[in-house]
């Protein structure tokens, strides 16, 4: 008989926890830094037109963000096949873009109020009279800082 | 009597060390998407009572965009891939004779004195009709901001040896440190004030 117990035979020692919270924290801080937060889902059809003298949008927060294209397939009984606006989550007449940019410079901080940028993020396919419509609004807001979002490429692909 | 041992423990004390260094690569690695886009200006609502100024015709460069995505440069059809060259050129033409308060010592144009005097003068006029597609205008406002992003790397490089581009991306960059920022500024006004982007659009015609 010996002082110290005898492990039986065969037994398997339990896998040590001790570092599952380290695991857990890492796969949480990996996803808190990817994750983009959507402010509102596509309902038009998007794909911008490639230039190659671009500029970054730096700044997030001092972008408010107008999206022009087709209706998608699902809104496309409701809405048409025209291209539309969509600003925030509905889709608009030309008519509502200078309340909302208003609405928008109201909600951002005093400090920014003057440096936003308006991001016309527009489907390729769209037609000027549209977009000379929104410049129009925009004008009239006073919001004449304007970005034409695009892919970054060779421009004449877009000719094709 | 022989023993036979169980499974020997797995050491777990350094998976610790092993879940921060995957934690700091992905950190480092990951870049939240930024957009980039064509940055432009639109002119402000100009009071009705005031009067246009006047501007001499050989200093405005006219650029219309018809519904099928055709251009009109200066009165003559002009495919899309010849456009930076013909603004490049009206640019930096510097018409003006020397001696002239206008004449422009850094340009290296053909000096015709029926086009621009000096590129501080020289103003594009963008025009385009209601059916034109939005890529053919993009196309061509690329061409225009690329004209003039070109006579200004020239300007930069000549000046202080190194591009204007990329003086700017970093001028603009929020990570650039303030002293840099500082000497960036004075160097990246002083190129823009060489070339300054003259670009007009005119309200979109309907016919």
């Amino acid at each position: 008989m010996s002082k110290f117990a005898k492990k039986k035979d065969g037994e398997i020692p339990a896998v040590s926890t001790a570092s599952l919270p380290d695991i857990v924290f890492m796969l949480l801080f990996f996803f808190m830094t990817v994750t983009v937060m959507k402010d509102s889902s596509l309902k038009v059809e998007n794909v911008l037109p490639n230039a190659s003298e671009v500029k970054k949008l730096e700044k997030k927060d001092r972008v408010i963000y107008i999206y022009v294209g087709k209706p998608t397939r699902e809104y496309e009984k409701t809405f048409g096949t025209e291209p539309k606006i969509q600003l925030n989550d509905k889709f608009s007449s030309p008519s509502e873009v200078g309340d909302y940019i208003l609405m928008e410079r109201a909600k951002k901080p005093q400090e920014i109020q003057n440096v936003l940028t308006t991001a016309l993020k527009v489907d390729k396919n769209a037609s000027m009279g549209l977009i000379s419509d929104i410049k129009q609004e925009l004008r009239k807001v006073n919001a004449l800082k304007v970005n034409y979002t695009t892919y970054e490429g060779d421009a004449f692909n877009n000719l094709q | 009597m022989a023993r036979r041992a169980g499974a020997p423990e797995v050491s777990a004390g350094s998976m610790a060390d092993i879940a921060f260094l995957l934690l700091i690569f992905f950190l480092v690695t990951t870049t939240i998407e930024t957009d980039a886009g064509l940055d432009r200006m639109l002119p402000p609502m100009e009071p009705p009572t005031e009067a246009p100024p006047i501007i001499k015709q050989k200093n405005i460069f006219t650029v219309n965009i018809n519904r099928n995505g055709q251009l009109l440069v200066e009165d003559e059809i002009l495919s899309i891939d010849k456009l930076r060259e013909k603004a490049m050129a009206f640019l930096d033409n510097g018409g003006a004779p020397s001696g002239s308060p206008d004449y422009c010592s850094y340009c290296k144009g053909k000096r015709i004195a029926e086009s621009s005097d000096n590129p501080t003068k020289a103003i594009i006029s963008l025009k385009n009709d209601r059916e034109t597609k939005y890529s053919t205008y993009i196309t061509v406002q690329n061409e225009l901001v690329g004209a003039y992003n070109d006579l200004r790397n020239r300007e930069a490089k000549r000046l202080f040896g190194k591009d204007y581009v990329a003086m700017e991306a970093e001028y603009l960059n929020p990570e650039t440190e303030d002293s840099v920022k500082e000497e960036l500024k004075e160097k990246v006004t002083r190129v823009q004030g060489l070339f300054p982007q003259k670009l007009s659009e005119a309200e979109t015609s309907s016919e």
